[in-house]
């Protein structure tokens, strides 16, 4: 996937979605998630030209349901992205160690779920569906099941490892 | 139609939208924050105007349609119960700094808190953090931290105008009501038309007041400040001393003015009659030499603003005139120094009171500065802040007598104060136009079918061979549907009048507040038609300070000097918000 910066947004391509999707309304959070799709994340401009757009909305309102959904990002996401499963399952065995683990080690705090360098961001989810492997933390769509603070500690230093290679 | 029990009383009701009109027909009253009887999809946002209705538990009334049969208690323990903790919760977490509030003395959250008694809050988490105030804009203050997130300021924007700029960002307890990102009101495609300011119940939204400012220049007596005041000021600042809306009250101002320490008082309705003057001429300019139509009329600086943020390539259709404030504000810098010895181009301090907010940032447009860094309207005050500044000037407004403004440019005709409604600038073009193209006086002048309050008129004139079709619109999104329309070449008339604000002028955002009250902007009217009725000139042509205006100074409508003095050039702002969006 090919991630763009917001100096570089495509408004065509944006365009080519909305008109995907009649330029409609009610297929807002459908165009919202092809455009975070494309860049990771959802640029402001990105927002207000979708607000403009189209017709019954302004970038205020469409900013609202940006905002208003955990599913959607405002700030770039990471090469790899980490999903940290807080659902009650992983709850209960541990997963705020783990989650804590992952922000020590990559310096990441309330505000900032992104590394500086854009290599990590980091997200908490509610349940992924495989609550047998708690607690369970999702790199790029691979899973790593059981984790622990000190497991997904040796699993970044992997990949920063291989990335510096 | 049926009937339903409210409080033990047999009520009938008919057409009416929810059962908390038919509560309040039949003199009993429930608590709102977000209900306001204009603004369509009530949504029951607040909770205070929950009732208990027998075998349906706790309803809210703004939501419910009435239905046949249904036995209502308004005022029931338990809704008090409900009510009492509405408020506490919304008051824990308001910013109490309430003497200081600029909405102190008729903010709503205040009001209720008082009359349930509320003493104590301090049993619930309390707000921690303070988010800072938005005071970008010239015209309007965004204090989130007075918000109570209502959403009628986000309906009103919608509802009104399609704008939608302000609207619920986060969730939960992180919610708040703001410009797209957070952005500051002046970044944004806001058009202060204070619409918002008008509804909120709390004083997270408030005009930007210059009542200080003005203080500071009366105070001084190196000064002389001049002033004007707008045609709908007139018959709503009574509102604010205890008289009925409508009621006539220009020589009182006139006289207010003056008791306040104002060197010269003089009449924005004045410089309505030069608008028509003016704008008649261009109009029928553009009608004879293909000229760009329809023309669309200037007055609205809300309007101006949205056709330069949303539709700059339609702005060739906007008249070149100068609204009415900013011809007289022209007017003042350039000629009063001639008339009045004592005043001169370094002592002179021009302030305007208008029922708008808008009109506060069109009076810093670049377009009115003038060669010396100085604006043509220094000051710009609302209908409120005049009432707030006879109120702290200890001028008992009742007790005047009544006089009349200073002379040259303080006589108006009736044309000029119909300015203050929607239609009323159609009008009063129609009256002069007629004269202009004909060399005729238009017999029955009052038209009838341009007056009232539908969000749209359209009009057919015959002057004398000369068909011409006016269309009249208020609120942008009824605007907004005339620009659609003349882009797809289906637009027949030659003249578009808009007024952003429903009703116009007055029911402008500036004005005393009056959202829970229809009938309040329909008296305002009908006091502007009142004061047509019985003014001595009818017609701008007919006022003689415009002809003495034009044969000593102006020399002719249209004329070079008009042009430099009257006339204004506009821009695209919506680059400038918004360079980048849209740009490959």
């Amino acid at each position: 996937m090919t991630t763009e910066r917001q100096s570089q947004i495509n408004f065509h391509k944006i365009d080519e979605i909305m008109a995907s999707y009649e330029y409609k309304k009610s297929n807002l959070i459908a165009i919202l998630q092809q455009v975070q799709e494309l860049y990771t994340y959802l640029p402001e401009d990105a927002m207000t030209f979708i607000g403009t757009k189209i017709e019954g909305l302004s970038p205020a309102t469409v900013y609202g349901v940006a905002t208003f959904y955990a599913q959607f990002s405002l700030e770039p996401k990471g090469k790899y992205k980490i999903k940290v499963c807080d659902g009650t399952a992983c709850h209960v065995r541990g997963s705020m160690s783990v989650l804590n683990a992952v922000k020590t080690k990559l310096g990441l705090g309330e505000k900032r779920m992104t590394t500086e360098d854009g290599m990590f961001s980091l997200e908490i989810v509610s349940c992924l569906g495989a609550c047998g492997l708690a607690p369970v933390v999702v790199i790029n769509d691979k899973v790593y099941p059981q984790m622990t603070s000190d497991a997904i500690g040796i699993i970044i230093d992997t990949i920063i490892k291989e990335e510096s290679n | 139609m049926g009937k339903m029990i409210i409080n033990g009383k047999e009520c009938e009701f008919t057409n009416e939208a929810n059962i908390l009109e038919v509560i309040r027909k039949n003199g009993f009253n429930v608590p709102t924050f977000c209900y306001r009887p204009d603004l369509k999809d009530a949504f029951g946002a607040c909770r205070m105007c929950v009732v208990e209705i027998e075998g349906r538990g706790i309803q809210s009334s703004c939501t419910m349609p009435p239905q046949d049969g249904l036995v209502i208690y308004t005022n029931s323990a338990k809704v008090r119960r409900i009510r009492k903790t509405v408020l506490e919760l919304l008051l824990a977490n308001h910013d109490r700094e309430c003497t200081t509030c600029d909405k102190s003395g008729s903010c709503e959250l205040q009001k209720y808190a008082e009359e349930y008694g509320i003493k104590d809050v301090t049993k619930y988490v309390q707000r921690k953090e303070m988010r800072p105030i938005d005071d970008s804009s010239p015209s309007i203050v965004r204090d989130v931290n007075k918000c109570i997130l209502c959403g009628a300021c986000v309906r009103a924007c919608n509802q009104y105008h399609g704008l939608q700029v302000l609207g619920f960002a986060n969730r939960g307890a992180n919610t708040v009501v703001q410009p797209m990102a957070g952005r500051a009101l002046a970044t944004s495609e806001c058009v202060y038309c204070g619409q918002c300011v008008a509804v909120c119940p709390t004083g997270a939204l408030t005009i930007k007041l210059q009542v200080d400012d003005v203080w500071k220049e009366l105070n001084n007596p190196n000064k002389k400040v001049v002033v004007q005041f707008a045609p709908s000021v007139r018959v709503a600042i009574g509102e604010m001393f205890g008289l009925e809306p409508g009621v006539n009250s220009t020589k009182k101002i006139n006289a207010a003015l003056k008791a306040i320490g104002f060197d010269l008082v003089f009449d924005t309705n004045f410089s309505a009659d030069l608008t028509i003057m003016e704008e008649a001429t261009e109009f029928i300019g553009r009608i004879k030499n293909g000229g760009k139509l329809p023309l669309f009329t200037s007055c609205c600086p809300g309007w101006v603003r949205y056709l330069e943020t949303e539709y700059p390539e339609m702005l060739d259709h906007l008249s070149t005139c100068k609204s009415p404030q900013g011809m007289m504000g022209a007017i003042i810098k350039k000629f009063v120094p001639e008339y009045y010895p004592e005043i001169t181009n370094e002592n002179i301090v021009s302030v305007s009171i208008m029922p708008c907010t808008a009109k506060k940032a069109e009076a810093i447009r670049k377009e009115f500065r003038r060669e010396d860094g100085t604006y043509e309207i220094d000051y710009v005050l609302t209908t409120q802040e005049l009432g707030r500044l006879i109120k702290s000037a200890g001028v008992d407004f009742n007790a005047l007598e009544p006089i009349n403004a200073d002379s040259p440019f303080g006589k108006y005709s009736g044309a000029a104060t119909i300015f203050g409604v929607s239609g009323g600038v159609a009008e009063a073009a129609a009256r002069t136009a007629y004269q202009m193209v004909t060399g005729e006086e238009l017999k029955d002048f009052v038209i009838t079918p341009m007056r009232g309050t539908n969000l749209v008129k359209t009009v057919e004139l015959d002057l004398k061979g000369t068909k011409i079709k006016v269309k009249i619109v208020n609120t942008l999104k009824e605007a907004e549907k005339c620009i659609e329309e003349i882009k797809a070449g289906k637009a027949d008339y030659q003249l578009l009048e808009v007024m952003a604000c429903p009703g116009g002028c007055i029911n402008g955002g500036g004005q005393p507040q009056s959202c829970d009250d229809l009938s309040i902007r329909e008296k305002r009217a009908e006091g502007l038609y009142e004061d047509d009725a019985t003014d001595e000139w009818r017609k701008s042509h007919e006022n003689p300070e415009i002809k003495e205006l034009y044969e000593k100074h102006l020399e002719k409508p249209g004329s070079h000097l008009s042009h430099e003095l009257l006339h204004t050039t506009y821009s695209d702002k919506w680059k400038k918000l918004y360079k980048n969006v849209g740009n490959d």
